[in-house]
Order: structure tokens, then C-alpha cells, then sequence
């Protein structure tokens, strides 16, 4: 026990005494603020861009559809027809739209066209289209003698609450608080899976190749030093994220009030994911900021911490002993790649599943997937804030358990023959046979 | 004498290979044992079992009379062929780690290492990294750090390999100091030559099995030829008939050896009940002896033998 942790201290100190960890360590919270910045950034820059379009209206009845608004601004070209209103778009404007003559009201929207120096930016071409149809069915309408005004008056919006059995209340926005908890914890796990467990891998190497390995375990288990390998990478890459965290936070802070950015309105993420919502949710700042808040306070959060926890432990534990085990194999690392591959597959399904179980999270894939040992970690990390019987974590766990078990008995084979093997690239077949030494 | 280490009926295969047939050795307290053989003979195997880095099919080893056990491992000191250090650790840091899980307190530690630093003259290398060291210095940290814990049982692997003639006879010095304090030390080679003036034991491993062990001396006389090398001056009969008077009661052959003086070199096997005395009285009567010498063989005739007569 003793020797493990003299083991557990080395790994830890050797790995956070590493300048390139320091320098990450360092780095990466101002990389990603300012990352985050320059896209804020960006996105203002790209607002306050406005494009000017020429149109030639043939048909005489559109062009009053073309109002200007903070971004985009219209230039009646009809008068000089087509030809000419291309030549002059080319010089002067972003792009011309043409609408051609049309008698029918019903063949009137086919023919349009729109000509730009490059491929036009689609949500300008569908806030366009979008517009065109409007007016058209407008015209439409009026030509078969209806009241528009009426019309309109019997357009309805619904809007449909939706709340569990047990009385719980959910939302579009408690939808999205769900999405961001469980993908943001998802991929937590597998990228601290791939930066650790690479980095435990390269230590098994170093080890093999200065030759030192055999010096080591004339004094210690095999076994003991690739637990205290892994745990101490482990607790350099916690110091590390602990840091990034708090480093982040603080620097976002400062940022955001040295510049004054609006922070909470350039969450780039949330619209991505959900244009609709956050429209709604500026209209209704208030109100959804409240159902924000009761949204959060309804999360599974103490299953949510705790099986963060454990998922996090064994998914890691899991992956970062394969790594040991393809790290005694290999006599260095440019003969990792043939081992690699099947261990980066499951982790990247996981993710690709992650995010179609947003979606359904309770289809038969997310419920496969998360059940499965390799990816459970990520991807019921995922369903979790959805609601999952707790029978379905339970079996997940224990599977993954047992599987940590299974593959660290394993691995610890592997890795007990392969570090006193030099010279030879092993193949498959070699490590199947190392199992029986 | 008293055993510090006895190996009995050891094997080890891997998949399909021997790598230990069947092998006994005991290694006595209190001097140095010579495990000779050429490479990839099963002496690296053995002596990984004897370390508990792998774990042996059958048999048993026993440490100064007890079953091998996991805390053993502090009683020896084990120098592998295949070494290094953390390129990027600093040298103290490193040997007080190595110590450490060797089961040294790190006071006691640092009291040893401070002894054996002052003693190779290398104290001001504590803050230096071992990649900035040569191959040489970095060898000499090895060794201390082999050494440091005074395991009652030392284990060298090709130890002088790496190391400039000058090192390498600092370190043998090291080593036979290390034995007259009381270790023991199993040598293991697989040059011939640099076990004459070492080992007492020794146990030649070939193909797996051991084919041959015992007293140093002992194995010498019982390979021993019963041949002289004689050198003989004579001014007053002909290198001719001197010759063919010998040849009437001695086979020989003429040595390859070139003498100072122009005298006759021969090597001269005696037969069964033919003793020295018998040819230094009849080559008295005829010449005069300037040389006269048995032919006792090296350890790697000895070596060449053995394995001739297991093929």
C-alpha cells in the first residue's frame, strides 16, 4: 500500500512538473476565453454587416414585400431590366434577385432567381423565400375575394405544457438545460478518457523505452504501478480541470466586465442547438428566465452528481488500463496506431449516440448504448437528466463494473508481459497468447 | 556451507517455449556466483523468477532457507541487464524514489545516498537530470541505487557493460568490496573472461537446462587436461633428436606459443598413471628446463566442452 502511493506521488508529480503541462495548464483557460470572445466577437462584426440586394421585379406586384431592415437593404433595379441590373449588382450590390413576368398568380413564384458573386448565405435566401411566399399567398388570398384581415385574426399559436406523471413540470427551455447538463458531462468523460488515458499510455512507454521498468518491478508489482500510473495521471488531470474551471470562470468574469459583453445573451451554444427557443425566450425574458430557474432546481441533480462520479471513475479506469495495456505492448508510440483504432471506436459512437439520445432519450438505441459498458459512461451520462428508471442505471453500473474488473484483469496481463518485451511488434495474436503466460 | 539462495526444479515456459528446463542451483553465502551462458540461454529468465517478476511453472526458490516471498524483494539488489532511469528526473529525486520502494525510510535514504555520492565524488549531480548526464555517470547512479538498500543478496546482469574500462574496474572493485562485507552476489555473463578473477561458483546454463555447476576450481581440475607446456634449452644435442627421444616416451605437440629465448615450446599430454614428476626428471636429463606449466583451462574452454558434450 505504501509503495502505491510513493508511485501515486511520482506519477502525480512527474506529470504536473511537465513544462508542456504547465504550459497547457496555463494556456487553455485563456485560449478558451479567448476563443469564446472572438466569436462574440465575431458574430457582432457579423450582424453589423449589411448587404445590399438589387431586385428586378417583372411581375409588378412584389416589389413592396422588399422593406429594409438593420441588416439588409433593397434596391429597386426594375426599371433597368435584367441585363443591366446584373452589371450594375456586380460592381455595387451583394446580389440581384429577379422575379420574372408573370400573368397568373399561381405560376408566380416559379422562375425566381437570385445571382451573387458567391454562394448566397442560406438565411438570407430563406428570410427571402420566406417573404415572397407570404406575399404571395396574400395575393392569393385577395384574389379569391378573402378578407384578409379575418384571415389572419384565425390564426392560432398553441403552445403545449408538458408535465411528467409525478407532476413534474417540463419546457422547451428545460429541454435544452437537460441537453447542455448531460452532453456537457458526457463529453467531460471522454475527453478527460482520451488527453488521461493517452497520457498514461505515453508514460508506460517512457518507462520502456529508458529501460528503467525493469528496475521497478524487481521492487513492485507490475499490477502496483499501473494502478499508480493511472491514478496518478487521474489526479494531475482533476488538479488540471479544477484549475481550467476556476481560471475560466474568473477570466470570464474580468473579460466580460472589462468589456462589458453582455455575457448571458452570446451563449452561442443554446442557439445553436435551438434557434426557436431562444427567440422565445428573448420575448419572454422574464418569464422563461423563471422557468430557467425552476428547470434546474427540478434536475436529477444529486443522481446526476453521483453517477457523474461513478461513470467518471469507471469509464475512466476502464479505458486508461487499455491504454496501459497498449502502451507495455508497443516499444513507442508511432506503433500505437494498429491499437488505437478500437479503442477510440467505442468512445466516438458514444458521442455520435449521445447526441441522437437527446433526441428520444428512451428509445431502444440510448437505452442499448447506455447499458453497454464501453459507452455508458458518456451516453447515460447523457439520459440522465432526462429521467431514467433507476433500474436501468443499476444494471448499467454493475455492468460496468464487472466489465472494469474483466478488462483490468486483462490489461494487467498484458501489461506484465509486455514491458519486459522489446523489439518485436506484437500483434493481436501475440497478446492473445501473452494472456496465458 | 550455508545457502543464501537454492533454486531447485525450476521451469519456465512461454507458450511453446523452454526457457528454464528443470534447473537447480545453490548459491552460497558470502561470495561471488558466476551464472555463465550464452545469450538467450535461460539466464535472464531465472534470474527474473529469482527477482518475483515472473512467476516460475514449477519449482521452488528459497532465500537464506525461506520459501521466496513478495517482501524479499528489499533483501535483494538487482541490477538488470535491460536498465535506465527517468530521463527527466532529477538523479536524487530518482535514487531516493528507487530506495524508497525498496523499502528504505526516506531519511535512511538520503543518509546512504549522501555516503555512496561522496564516495564516487558525484555529489553535485543531486539537482542534475539524469538526460543530462552521460552514459557512464548515468551507470554509476544505477549502481548506487542497486546497492543502496545492503540487500544480503546481489544480483548483476552484465554489469559492466557500458561502462569505460576505467568504470568498470571501479565498479569490479566495488562489487568484491561489497561481497567481503558480506553479500552475496550472483554474476551473470555471458563473456567468459571476466569470470576468472570474480567468481567462486559458478553454473553454466545452456539451452535451458543447466549443464554444468559448482566450484570455480572445482571444475577446472575436473576438466583439466593433464597437459604441460614445456620450454627446454639445449646446447648439446639437436632440437632433432631431443625430439624424437621424446617422442619415444611422451605424446606432444609443438607449441603455437613464441618464447623470448629461442628454446623449444611443446605441449605434453601424459597419460593415465604418468605424473609431473615423471616428465620433469626425464626432460631434466636431457635439457635444460626453462619452462613448465599445466595447461588448466579457461572458463570458456570449459564453457565450449560442456556445451559440446550436451549437444
Amino acid at each position: 500500500m505504501n509503495k502505491l502511493k510513493l508511485i501515486i506521488k511520482r506519477e502525480f508529480l512527474a506529470k504536473v512538473k511537465n513544462k508542456s503541462f504547465i504550459i497547457m495548464t496555463i494556456l487553455s483557460p485563456l485560449l478558451m476565453v479567448g476563443l469564446m470572445m472572438l466569436i462574440i466577437f465575431l458574430n457582432e462584426k457579423n450582424s453589423e454587416e449589411i448587404r445590399t440586394i438589387a431586385f428586378v421585379d417583372d411581375s409588378h406586384v412584389l416589389a413592396s414585400v422588399f422593406t429594409n431592415t438593420e441588416t439588409t437593404k433593397y434596391v429597386d433595379l426594375t426599371a433597368l431590366g435584367l441585363e443591366e441590373a446584373r452589371k450594375q449588382t456586380e460592381a455595387n450590390y451583394y446580389g440581384v434577385l429577379y422575379i420574372p413576368k408573370n400573368d397568373s398568380l399561381v405560376n408566380l413564384s416559379k422562375g425566381i432567381s437570385f445571382y451573387s458573386e458567391d454562394s448566397p448565405s442560406l438565411s438570407l435566401i430563406s428570410a427571402i423565400e420566406n417573404k415572397l411566399e407570404r406575399k404571395i399567398r396574400d395575393l392569393k388570398i385577395e384574389q379569391l375575394n378573402f378578407d384578409i384581415e379575418k384571415i389572419k385574426a384565425a390564426e392560432t399559436k398553441v403552445e403545449i405544457a408538458s408535465e411528467n406523471f409525478s407532476g413534474e413540470k417540463s419546457s422547451k427551455i428545460g429541454s435544452v438545460l437537460k441537453m447542455i447538463a448531460g452532453g456537457g458531462f458526457g463529453y467531460l468523460i471522454f475527453m478527460f478518457i482520451i488527453i488521461y488515458g493517452t497520457s498514461v499510455m505515453r508514460s508506460v512507454i517512457e518507462e520502456k523505452t529508458s529501460r528503467i521498468i525493469e528496475v521497478i518491478i524487481s521492487s513492485v508489482k507490475p499490477f502496483q504501478l499501473m494502478l499508480g500510473k493511472i491514478v496518478g495521471n487521474a489526479m494531475a488531470g482533476i488538479l488540471q480541470f479544477i484549475i481550467w474551471m476556476i481560471s475560466a470562470g474568473f477570466l470570464m468574469f474580468v473579460l466580460a466586465s472589462i468589456f462589458g459583453l453582455d455575457t448571458s445573451a452570446t451563449s452561442p451554444a443554446m442557439g445553436q442547438i435551438n434557434p426557436e427557443v431562444m427567440q422565445q425566450a428573448q420575448e419572454t425574458a422574464m418569464s422563461e428566465l423563471q422557468i430557467a430557474f425552476l428547470e434546474v432546481k427540478n434536475l436529477p441533480i444529486l443522481t446526476m452528481f453521483f453517477s457523474f462520479i461513478i461513470y467518471f471513475i469507471g469509464g475512466y479506469l476502464i479505458y486508461s488500463s487499455i491504454y496501459a495495456a497498449i502502451g507495455a505492448a508497443v516499444d513507442s508510440e508511432t506503433d500505437t496506431q494498429q491499437f488505437m483504432m478500437p479503442v477510440m471506436l467505442p468512445l466516438i459512437i458514444a458521442i455520435y449516440v449521445g447526441f441522437s439520445v437527446i433526441e428520444n432519450p428512451h428509445g431502444p438505441i440510448a437505452l442499448g448504448f447506455s447499458l453497454f459498458p464501453l459507452t455508458s459512461p458518456i451516453v447515460m451520462l447523457m439520459r440522465i437528466p432526462f429521467g431514467v428508471p433507476m433500474w436501468q442505471i443499476i444494471t448499467s453500473m454493475l455492468l460496468l463494473i464487472g466489465t472494469f474488473i474483466l478488462i483490468v484483469w486483462f490489461a494487467a496481463k498484458i501489461y506484465r508481459v509486455g514491458i519486459l518485451m522489446y523489439g518485436k511488434k506484437p500483434t493481436y495474436k501475440d497478446l492473445y497468447k501473452w494472456l496465458k503466460y | 556451507m550455508e545457502n543464501v539462495l537454492t533454486v531447485e526444479n525450476v521451469s519456465k515456459n512461454y507458450g511453446n517455449f523452454t526457457a528454464l528446463n528443470n534447473v537447480s542451483i545453490a548459491v552460497p553465502k558470502g561470495g561471488v556466483f558466476g551464472l555463465l551462458g550464452p545469450n538467450g540461454a535461460g539466464k535472464t529468465s531465472l534470474i527474473r523468477i529469482i527477482n518475483q517478476i515472473t512467476l516460475p511453472d514449477s519449482g521452488a526458490i528459497y532465500l537464506d532457507g525461506e520459501k521466496l516471498q513478495p517482501h524479499h524483494v528489499h533483501q535483494i539488489g538487482y541490477l538488470p541487464e535491460e536498465r535506465g532511469l527517468y530521463k527527466s528526473m532529477k538523479v536524487g529525486e530518482q535514487a531516493l524514489y528507487l530506495a524508497q520502494l525498496k523499502g528504505l525510510s526516506k531519511a535512511e535514504a538520503k543518509k546512504k545516498l549522501k555516503y555512496w555520492f561522496e564516495k564516487f565524488d558525484i555529489g553535485n549531480w543531486w539537482d542534475k537530470k539524469i538526460q543530462e548526464l552521460s552514459k557512464g555517470m548515468a551507470q554509476k547512479v544505477q549502481f548506487i541505487v542497486t546497492v543502496l538498500h545492503t540487500p544480503k543478496l546481489l544480483i548483476f546482469d552484465e554489469p559492466f557493460s557500458g561502462f569505460d574500462p576505467i568504470n568498470a574496474n571501479l565498479i569490479k572493485d566495488e562489487i568484491l568490496k561489497l561481497r567481503d562485507e558480506g553479500a552475496s552476489i550472483i554474476f551473470s555473463t555471458h563473456r567468459m573472461e571476466s569470470v576468472e578473477e570474480l567468481c567462486d561458483n559458478i553454473a553454466l546454463i545452456h539451452k535451458s537446462n543447466k549443464i554444468l555447476d559448482g566450484k570455480l576450481i572445482d571444475i577446472k581440475k575436473q576438466y583439466r587436461t593433464n597437459q604441460f607446456e614445456v620450454g627446454l634449452l639445449s646446447n648439446t644435442i639437436e632440437k632433432e633428436t631431443l625430439l624424437n627421444e621424446i617422442k619415444e616416451h611422451f605424446s606432444f605437440e609443438t607449441a603455437a606459443t613464441k618464447s623470448f629465448y629461442n628454446d623449444l615450446r611443446l605441449i605434453v599430454s601424459l597419460k593415465n598413471g604418468e605424473t609431473s614428476t615423471d616428465l620433469i626428471n626425464f626432460l631434466n636429463n636431457k635439457a635444460q628446463i626453462n619452462h613448465f606449466t599445466e595447461i588448466i583451462p579457461s572458463t570458456n574452454d570449459i564453457f565450449i566442452k560442456a556445451v559440446g558434450e550436451n549437444e
